[in-house]
């Protein structure tokens, strides 16, 4: 049986729609509401509240956390200051990716690791003989992402001291209502937003206060669906929809390196020796045999495709993470890539997908064709290969006189 | 500072091989030992005033012939004492067994347990003489690459060519279904006397901690056999001063060629440099340069100890974290007075009959239950025993007249559950006393001086993790292409410039200096 | 005088299987059994009125899936439920259990190991990327290793390519899982003694080796072909016991024009100049086929149904060395109502299999009883209430427990004639079995033992062994039953062998006797 998360009491009374998904183990709304596209708008326009209790959290104390982390992670831990957070890969001996997640270095020995999957054991294995203590704290911690334009009004008009200058992926520790509550600056939606860790025994306290003054900043809880969405405009990949875990996988063919994600850049080859990197060195030199682009797809030809049946402009109402076939022609012969992840974006007004392409093909503003089935006919629809993310407001690492516009700093077609 | 190519850590008798071959090839060498004297495992020591005793490994005569030509080692003070008969295997019921090394004569005793076992012994002989010929061409070839086995593999392999077509083509299958077979299963389709069966499988098992019923110990007694010269299951003599005299004269055959070989030199940690082995760090603190390095060591210590292990792959890691080692053996060496008797012996043929090996493994059951103890952390209270007293090959190992009596005591496992060994030290061996003196009764009375190597006490002094003379079980996941550790099982480490030249590494334990004979062939070739 | 194209003698499931091949093929076939029903080790019995015993095999997971599609098994009556749960009673009161869904199944992992609970569906993977593996080596026909031939250097070239294309890393852990006790290989992944216990236990079925003896943990990997690779990813229950699985493939074979005769005992092969001819029934007829197949083990099938003379020595000799060593028991036990296990925290574990091993040392000393020739005074249980998922086995309210032991001996004289044998390992089992379920002596109906005589005596195995022979490294592939004869061909003409003492082994997986009705049709016989 799925677990409830430490929120559970209360995210269940919200939860009118009974939609619910498993999640790690535990239960997680899909939606609140029969309708997601108000949890979605909430982000953009207001603030959402997620319940991600479900993220498997990591406590690593001691005079080797920091050395340790720099073994298992892509990312180069000796310059992450206290205070900081770094959002990080990890791979395997090979290069292929394991999970992706956060790094909070709490203090100068303390670190706080978040992952998709249960990473235990792999901290451990790599630990050797190192002096630092893994505890996963997995279910001692419920977290609550907040995000959206209104997250840094509405968190400071209910935390005791001030948390309006905390910068993009910094951490402070404070209080609300009272409870003790470690916030973040990131999150999964690519917009202004924080994340709360709170001891599981306090969480039901936080989450009232949060609601209790939520609707002054037009937030809301909202579910997966509506996070789903937001992710995919912001271009951040996710473990199961857009990769799997080089851990939790069989074959070669469902195993992919950084590089051919688009999370090169957390690569440090420079630094000491970490696990996956005479691989990754070595596969940075030839280039990797893909690369991760967005698309944005033509509406005319999705158009086009349905007006065959008489049928009029069909979009989907939900994001989507099945693999699709994309190609470089229109007549389906010759496979280029696959979509992974697709959704209509509501304020962009594109119908945008993550793709992973062979490189010939991924150049920015090139000619694909993703592969369209209606009524079990399937059809070539044109798209075009831009930058990621899709959105990309200021806000989302400005300080509090950033404008708050709905703008986009992020690539368009 | 001297300049050397290569430098090799620990001199136990496969650095030893390794220093001398590749100093033979023209290389600079310096060979260090952390220990006052050379030869690791392999040492003799005199134990208490006047007698001198092989301390840790003793399996003298499975030194490969080729290497003992090679380095001229005759010249160089080895001299092994040949014993004929191979085996004495004294019974409970007064009756005994001798393994000479003539068929025909070792079938003569067989005849008193069984005259179908007598008739059939002959062709078991000659048929396993043969299957043990293609093992003993295993042994010198470098394992090869499985599953990517390369044509440069298939030249490697040429060794084995000649055994085989002396084994004949029919009795392939026979190979390939003997390897992995209990050497239990072995001896039933050809045997029926349980006592016959225990004396020939007990040298399967003494240096390994299955019983005979375990798959994979076929395997081990074809090893033995190959390697041992005598024709049969196990090697049998003495190297006259014991087995350090052995490592004595591969150190001397190393300086001469040229080697440099350092005691009191121990190494902290293997330098690395831009990705490669660069050198080492002494304990002292003094850093000593080289392109190549060696190690003698066992791959856990030389993995997880000389390298940084935080250093190293996580799957090079974890494979070294899996070998097995478990050892299960103590070493009891007793100073005598006299000869002891054995109740099943007349006097006069004693001289005769105890020069090569004495094995206490009266049947296949009491084999088995010896190790059945070792599951579940204890030590045998019916312990395998396996003796041998040098003294009457090489009397000058002890005072006139008196001998000594070296005992290899099974099954003491390396993880006692309850206690530990300073607690059941004593209990122990009254245990291998009492079993030693229901052949043996007066012996109690003979012995002037005791000493006693547990587990325990062979590991630290002889750097043999978890008391395992093999640097790692000789079994069959552990083996050719899985020996040390899978993907490295031709003597090269993972880190560039490192190779392994010890007995963790193809074809593994026993006195036999083929690790580092093929350890040195595989250097010399990549620096081709 | 009757004229057939093939006979197969014993008419076990494997024997049924390939009368069903060659029988689709247009073979004027005809099936003799022995016993008063078909299906061999693989039967339901009325032996309590009212109360139906799933004699010897109980669960079927093995069946190959392109037996069961080729021979639509489907159509004729294979009906399987799955056994959802496994339920392990420990010594210290506690239990563990595993489910179904992955949720349950954690929750439950975390209870007793965190680390374990990570490890599992990683372990998982592995052992399908095992079973993957193997595969093409259980689907292939042995050849010679002396002597291959073309066609055997083309198996063993393509089996060769199979194994360089996994690459490094596959083929090392394949070499593990190949030598690798089940207990070492799961000391690789697993801390937690119950866990190790419940996952290692099908490395010993049907296997007289403890877990701690290496070769098991290939046997482990056997298990595990059936619920990864099998069609069912479970093992499951044949409604109306194993038997509709043999009266399925029966009914598939008669309907394809094959024979089938029970109480039909043969006493022996007829050869003529070195050829089989026909088989002489045990009342004196004779009934002629240009090719008999036998499903019985290598020792019935050469030793008993041919005279020794027709053989070479070294054959003789190869099949003389073959390991049966029968290991295992069956206890099968009305009830007047459900056993309760107080350790049980879910009363919905009763309706799936409970497993008595609660550790790693309990397996490997109720080895050691066995090793040096008796039973194990504390054994390993299998157990399985078949009446709480299917109405047909006892009457309302009522149930049959299903208990297959290990480990038995195939002869214990300490315990007196076989009589007392029986009785003597009954009474340990009933003991130990109540340890944890404190109830069961006041609610036994009725009980059936059988020990692995009795296993021979009944269905004809030799040593009383379920995998007609035993599944250790030198007796697979090449060597199954004797080397240069691992193609199901015998050293007798138009003589074949279809039983589990073939390639690839024993439980109820129909492979070899589709294998060897291929090689037969191959042959144009």
């Amino acid at each position: 049986m799925p677990l409830p998360t430490p929120f559970h009491s209360r995210t269940a009374a919200c939860c009118t729609s009974q939609s619910w998904q498993e999640w790690s183990g535990y239960l997680a709304a899909n939606s609140y509401q029969m309708e997601h596209i108000q949890e979605y708008i909430a982000v953009r326009t207001g603030s959402a509240l997620f319940d991600v209790s479900p993220l498997y959290k990591y406590h690593l104390r001691g005079r080797d956390a920091a050395r340790l982390l720099d073994r298992v992670v892509t990312r180069d831990v000796s310059k992450c200051r206290t205070g900081q957070v770094i959002y990080t890969a990890w791979c395997d001996d090979d290069g292929k990716i394991i999970d992706d997640g956060t790094l909070a270095r709490v203090g100068e020995d303390f670190f706080r690791l978040t992952a998709a999957i249960p990473t235990l054991d792999w901290l451990q294995q790599n630990a050797l003989a190192m002096q630092v203590e893994i505890e996963d704290v997995s279910p001692d911690y419920g977290a609550l992402a907040l995000q959206g334009p209104t997250s840094r009004a509405l968190l400071q008009s209910l935390v005791e001291g001030d948390i309006s200058d905390l910068g993009y992926f910094r951490i402070v520790d404070e209080k609300i209502a009272g409870v003790p509550l470690r916030i973040s600056r990131t999150g999964f939606t690519g917009d202004l937003g924080y994340e709360l860790f709170v001891e599981a025994e306090h969480a039901e306290t936080l989450w009232d206060a949060l609601l209790e003054h939520g609707l002054d900043y037009q937030m809301r809880p909202a579910g997966l669906q509506a996070l789903d969405m937001a992710r995919i405009e912001a271009g951040l990949v996710q473990l199961d929809a857009d990769f799997t875990s080089t851990r939790q996988t069989i074959f070669d063919a469902q195993r992919n390196t950084p590089y051919e994600l688009g999370l090169g850049w957390t690569v440090k080859l420079g630094k000491d020796f970490f696990v996956g990197q005479e691989a990754l060195r070595a596969e940075k030199a030839r280039g990797p045999a893909l690369q991760t682009v967005g698309i944005v797809i033509d509406l005319a030809g999705v158009e086009s495709a349905y007006s065959k049946f008489g049928m009029p402009l069909h979009l989907p109402y939900t994001s989507w993470n099945e693999a699709t076939p994309i190609y470089s022609d229109g007549d389906r012969r010759n496979q280029v890539g696959k979509a992974t992840s697709g959704t209509w974006s509501p304020i962009l007004k594109q119908y945008v997908a993550m793709t992973r392409l062979k490189p010939q093909n991924a150049a920015l503003g090139s000619r694909v064709y993703i592969e369209q089935s209606i009524e079990g006919k399937r059809f070539a629809v044109p798209a075009q290969v831009v930058a990621m993310p899709f959105f990309d407001p200021p806000r989302k690492r400005g300080d509090a006189n950033t404008p708050n516009t709905p703008g986009n700093s992020g690539g368009s077609a | 500072m001297a300049n050397y190519d290569i430098l090799i850590v620990g001199a136990g008798h496969n650095g030893l091989v390794a220093a001398a071959y590749l100093a033979k090839a023209g290389q600079r060498v310096l060979v260090l030992e952390k220990q006052p004297g050379v030869g690791g495992a392999a040492v003799s020591e005199e134990l208490s005033p006047g007698y001198h005793f092989s301390t840790c490994a003793d399996g003298t005569g499975y030194l490969a012939p080729e290497i003992q030509k090679d380095l001229g080692l005759a010249g160089r003070g080895l001299s092994i004492l040949p014993a004929d008969p191979v085996v004495f295997a004294p019974l409970p019921d007064g009756n005994h067994l001798t393994f000479w090394r003539d068929t025909a004569r070792t079938a003569g005793e067989i005849e008193r347990l069984s005259k179908r076992d007598a008739e059939r012994y002959p062709a078991f002989v000659e048929l396993m003489g043969r299957v043990a010929t293609v093992v003993g061409g295993i042994a010198r070839i470098t394992p090869p690459d499985l599953p990517d086995v390369g044509l440069g593999d298939l030249r490697a392999m040429l060794p084995l060519a000649g055994p085989l077509r002396g084994l004949g083509r029919k009795h392939v299958s026979d190979l390939l279904r003997i390897l992995p077979m209990p050497v239990a299963d072995l001896l039933d389709e050809y045997f029926e006397s349980d006592a016959l069966k225990g004396a020939i499988a007990a040298s399967a098992v003494r240096d390994i901690t299955w019983g005979p019923q375990e798959a994979g110990t076929a395997y081990t007694f074809l090893y033995n056999w190959a390697l041992a010269g005598t024709g049969l299951f196990r090697s049998a003599g003495v190297v006259k001063g014991g087995m350090g005299a052995l490592t004595k004269s591969l150190a001397a055959a190393a300086s001469a060629l040229g080697a440099e070989i350092r005691t009191d030199a121990a190494v902290e940690r293997i330098l690395v440099e831009a990705g490669r082995a660069a050198g080492v760090l002494l304990a002292g603190g003094e850093r000593i340069e080289a392109p190549l390095l060696v190690s003698n060591a066992d791959p856990r210590s030389t993995f997880l100890e000389l390298l940084d292990p935080t250093l190293q792959s996580a799957r090079t890691v974890q494979h070294v974290r899996n070998i097995k080692y478990r050892g299960s053996a103590a070493r009891i060496h007793l100073a005598l007075s006299e000869l002891p008797e054995f109740t099943s012996l007349a006097a006069n043929e004693a001289p005769s009959r105890l020069c090569g090996a004495i094995q206490i493994a009266p049947s296949l059951t009491y084999l088995q239950r010896a190790y059945d103890c070792v599951k579940y952390g204890e030590f045998s209270p019916r312990p395998y025993l396996d003796l041998s007293i040098p003294t009457l090959l090489d009397p000058g190992l002890a005072p006139d007249g008196h001998h000594i009596l070296s005992i290899t005591a099974k099954y003491a496992p390396y993880s006692l559950r309850d206690g530990d060994w300073e607690t059941r030290r004593e209990a122990f061996v009254k245990t291998v006393l009492d079993t030693l003196a229901e052949y043996a009764p007066k012996i109690r009375d003979l012995v002037v001086h005791q000493h006693v190597f547990t587990p325990i006490d062979l590991e630290e002094r002889f750097s043999l993790p978890e008391a395992n003379p093999h640097h790692g079980e000789m079994t069959l996941d552990q083996f050719l292409h899985m020996r040390p550790i899978p993907g490295h099982a031709r003597y090269r480490a993972p880190l560039p410039g490192l190779y392994l030249c010890g007995a963790g590494a193809h074809p593994g334990g026993n006195v036999t200096g083929l690790p580092g004979r093929n350890a040195a062939r595989e250097i010399l070739a990549d620096k081709r | 005088m009757q004229n057939y194209d093939a006979i197969v003698v014993g008419g076990g499931h494997n024997g049924l299987t390939c009368a069903a091949y060659l029988a689709k093929a247009g073979r004027k076939t005809l099936v003799l059994e022995r016993r008063h029903q078909v299906g061999g080790a693989a039967v339901t019995e009325e032996i309590h009125p009212d109360f139906r015993y799933t004699m010897c095999s109980y669960v079927v997971s093995l069946l190959r899936p392109e037996v069961i599609q080729e021979l639509e098994l489907a159509k004729h009556g294979l009906h399987l439920i799955p056994y959802e749960t496994s339920f392990c009673p420990m010594e210290n009161g506690d239990s563990f259990a595993s489910y179904p869904d992955a949720a349950s199944s954690r929750e439950e992992l975390l209870r007793h190991s965190k680390h374990d609970a990570e490890a599992m569906p990683r372990f998982s993977n592995m052992m399908y990327d095992m079973a993957f593996a193997v595969k093409p080596i259980l689907g292939a026909v042995p050849p010679d290793p002396a002597y291959p031939g073309l066609r055997g250097l083309r198996t063993l070239k393509d089996l060769g390519k199979h194994i360089q294309g996994l690459g490094t890393d596959r083929f090392h852990q394949l070499s593990k899982i190949m030598t690798m006790s089940v207990s070492d290989f799961l000391d690789e992944w697993f801390e937690s003694p119950i866990i190790k216990a419940l996952m290692g236990l099908n490395g010993i079925i049907g296997t007289k080796l403890g877990p701690k003896s290496p070769g098991t943990a290939y046997v482990l990997l056997h298990h595990y072909m059936g619920e990864l690779d099998g069609a069912f990813t479970a093992w499951g229950w044949q409604r109306g016991g194993t038997g509709g699985v043999s009266d399925a493939i029966a009914s598939a074979a008669r309907s394809h024009g094959a024979e089938i005769r029970v109480n039909s005992p043969v006493a022996q092969v007829l050869v003529e100049n070195g050829k089989a001819v026909g088989v002489v029934m045990e009342n004196g007829d004779e009934i002629r086929a240009k090719t008999v197949v036998s499903g019985a083990d290598p020792r019935v099938t050469f030793r008993k149904l041919v005279e020794e003379k027709e053989l070479p020595d070294d054959f003789v000799a190869a099949i003389d060395r073959f390991k049966f060593r029968g290991s295992s028991g069956k206890v099968n036990l009305s009830l007047d109502t459900l056993p309760e296990f107080p350790s049980m925290r879910d009363p919905g574990l009763i309706r799936g299999m409970t497993e008595i091993c609660p550790s790693m040392d309990y397996l490997e000393r109720a080895y050691d009883d066995a090793n040096y020739g008796g039973f194990s005074k504390r054994p390993y249980m299998d157990i399985v209430i078949p009446s709480t998922i299917d109405p047909t086995m006892a009457p309302p309210g009522k149930h049959v427990m299903s208990i297959f032991v290990q480990y038995a001996g195939y002869d214990m004289p300490e315990y007196g004639d076989h009589n007392q044998q029986r009785e003597a390992f009954g009474n340990a089992v009933v003991d130990t079995l109540s340890e944890f379920a404190p109830n069961l002596k006041d609610i036994i109906l009725h009980r059936q033992v059988l020990t692995p005589w009795d296993l021979e005596q009944e269905i004809g195995l030799s040593e009383g062994n379920i995998f007609l022979g035993e599944l250790t490294l030198d007796q697979l592939f090449f060597f199954r039953p004797a080397p240069g004869w691992a193609d199901y061909r015998t050293p007798i003409r138009n003589y074949y062998q279809c039983g589990s003492g073939t390639h690839p082994g024993g439980g109820i997986t129909a492979g070899p006797g589709r294998l060897a009705a291929l090689e037969i049709l191959r042959a144009g016989k």
